[in-house]
């Protein structure tokens, strides 16, 4: 049988280092004809991120405030069914706890999803391709060097989108994607970048921060009910809140949290629940895209003309896959190949997997640096908690602020968080270090084109610690 | 799956690469431009390339198509805070693995004798569909 004959080497399978004896170990699992350890691809991820569990989560290098949103919510809860449920067991049901119960433990599951999962990050484009963009576009002849037009036109439905170039990632963003700057990341559906859950909402874990929202309404306002039904009843037969109060100190906590929080919280998903059906994110509706400002008909190319189904796109689509492939392992060609950032970045993305301690102060110093982003007043209706933003940057963060009762208030969109965070990171510092250490025990979330493996989880688990913890040892 | 392919084959100069972009006429949807690169004239047909394209497109539209199994899919996930894409397999990743199969299969049998790789779109972010052109040392069977 005649094979085709393609015998001239490849000249960069001559640049693959010639394999040097291992130091020490000689029983690493996945060792083939090279000593080191085969990379997996989240170690060299270029954007700002952090992953744990040897890749499976993955969360925005600045967690924002997600240990506070956390915070928040257990010791609301806690307090909750340690001073209000056994009282109301007693004297109204027992059902309390349990949809209590019910609703907290949906509030953490989907809290946790949505800072965990990828939210639809597109992966940059490989110099190949970069180059074969830029050659398209360059195609006069000229020679001299040229940035590439910012802008190409397509047509979408019959309504004509103008599809940006993202120079960082070097490829025309796909339609609805955005480039979100505190991650450095094309995020695809790009929502916004959500602070209080430390990652971006995008297409692949848009359902699960809409799910968080409403039901975290839903337990708030439970819980505000509760409350309040707990203490009108101990306050009955003339005995006044005040002593109502002195019985049950909890309650006046969780009151003045939930008192502050439902509202913010129900205006947020009521604004995504008008975004869902319209089958619009965040970042349009502030921009305007579709809203015909510029005097031109235009409407959303996207929705499909039917509330249901623009609810059953959003929320009940085939979920979509990872396709950064975060646990795929380096072939060894591309390891070479890829750009001078990446090479210097296995170091620092393993160091800062372990140290997480010393990469947040040294973002914090970064962000302290930074001056404080422009103060735009809020707009005084309540839903709209997203603050409007002038295309400095694409990143918009819902701000819920459940201290603050008067809608935005004064509170700017990340300045504010990074401003007032000095107290607040150095508190949460120490619990970043122990999550870290604890690596918590959720398998992955999203299931990248290799299969999951929660059968293999621990044990793969297991050799991420050994992995992790080894790696500064090359 | 396509990466070994190419570790198996002896190594051959790369001549180009031709990269075949999204179509976004109809939005979001993953679907690939039919549009016949002019590099590949003298390697392959332009009916069978067309119809590769078109057979990835109609699974790409499978993969993402809204209907009543993936309603219920989704309304039950919700049910269950989602947990169940822990244990489940989703209708996406059944059809990936389909769609790198297929693939495989034209890769085998027709492009693999012409000297040309597909690379599967999802290694590439699902933006575009890589033909590698490999240099033609011998004449094609």
């Amino acid at each position: 049988m005649k094979n085709c004959e393609y015998q001239q080497i490849d000249p960069q399978a001559l640049s693959t280092p010639t394999p040097t004896p291992p130091p020490h170990q000689g029983n690493e699992p996945e060792k083939k004809t090279e000593p080191k350890r085969p990379k997996r691809k989240w170690e060299v991820f270029p954007g700002k991120n952090r992953f744990y569990c040897d890749g499976r989560l993955i969360v925005a290098r600045q967690s924002g405030v997600l240990p506070l949103t956390v915070g928040l919510i257990l010791v609301t809860s806690g307090l909750f069914f340690i001073f209000d449920c056994p009282f109301l067991v007693k004297h109204l049901t027992s059902c309390i706890p349990v949809i209590g119960g019910v609703l907290f433990v949906f509030v953490i599951i989907t809290l946790l999803q949505t800072s965990f999962t990828d939210p639809g990050i597109l992966p940059r484009a490989t110099p190949d391709e970069a180059a074969d963009i830029e050659k398209q576009i360059d195609n006069t002849g000229n020679t001299s060097y040229r940035p590439p037009p910012r802008t190409k036109e397509v047509l979408i439905n019959q309504q004509v989108v103008k599809l940006k170039y993202c120079f960082t990632c070097k490829m025309f963003r796909p339609p609805r994607t955005s480039h979100c700057s505190l991650c450095d990341n094309c995020v695809e559906r790009f929502d916004h970048h959500c602070p209080w859950v430390g990652n971006c909402v995008g297409k692949r874990n848009y359902r699960f921060f809409y799910t968080f929202i409403v039901s975290l309404s839903f337990l708030t306002a439970f819980i505000f009910g509760c409350v309040t039904t707990h203490l009108a009843l101990r306050a009955q037969g003339g005995k006044g809140l005040v002593f109502a109060l002195q019985e049950s100190p909890g309650s006046a906590v969780e009151l003045v949290i939930c008192f502050f929080s439902v509202w913010s919280i129900l205006g947020l998903s009521g604004f995504h629940t008008y975004l869902v059906a319209s089958n619009l994110t965040t970042n349009e509706d502030i921009k305007g895209s579709w809203s015909g400002k510029s005097g031109e008909d235009v409407t959303n190319p996207y929705s499909h003309k039917n509330i249901f189904i623009n609810c059953c796109s959003v929320l009940c689509a085939p979920m979509p896959p990872s396709l950064i492939d975060r646990r795929g392992f380096l072939p060894a060609d591309e390891s070479a190949q890829t750009g001078g950032t990446d090479i210097e970045l296995p170091t620092l993305a393993t160091k800062s997997e372990i140290n997480v301690c010393t990469q947040g102060t040294k973002g914090l110093l970064e962000s302290a640096a930074l001056p404080p982003l422009l103060s735009t007043s809020c707009p005084q209706g309540k839903p709209q908690t997203a603050h409007p933003c002038p295309d400095i940057s694409p990143a918009v963060n819902s701000d819920p602020s459940p201290e603050l009762s008067t809608g935005c208030g004064a509170h700017h969109r990340a300045s504010s968080h990074r401003d007032a965070s000095p107290p607040r990171h150095t508190k949460t510092r120490s619990k970043k270090c122990k999550r870290a250490a604890l690596h918590i025990s959720n398998p992955a979330f999203d299931a990248p084109v290799s299969p999951t493996s929660p059968d293999t989880g621990p044990g793969s688990k297991g050799r991420g610690h050994k992995g992790a913890s080894f790696a500064p040892l090359h | 799956m396509t990466h070994s392919l190419q570790d198996m084959r002896p190594q051959a100069a790369v001549a180009a690469k031709v990269f075949i972009q999204r179509d976004y006429t109809n939005g979001t949807v993953c679907q690939f431009q039919t549009k016949f690169p002019s590099e590949l004239e003298t390697r392959i047909d332009k009916q069978q390339f067309e119809e590769t394209v078109r057979m990835l497109n109609n699974l790409y539209a499978e993969a993402e198509k809204l209907g009543s199994q993936s309603y219920i899919e989704g309304c039950l996930a919700c049910l269950t805070a989602y947990t169940v894409f822990l244990c489940m397999e989703t209708h996406y990743e059944k059809m990936l693995k389909k769609i790198a199969k297929y693939i495989q299969e034209q890769n085998d049998k027709i492009y693999a004798p012409r000297g040309l790789l597909l690379t599967d779109p999802i290694e590439r972010g699902l933006r575009v569909i890589e033909v590698t052109i490999f240099e033609d040392r011998s004449l094609t069977r």
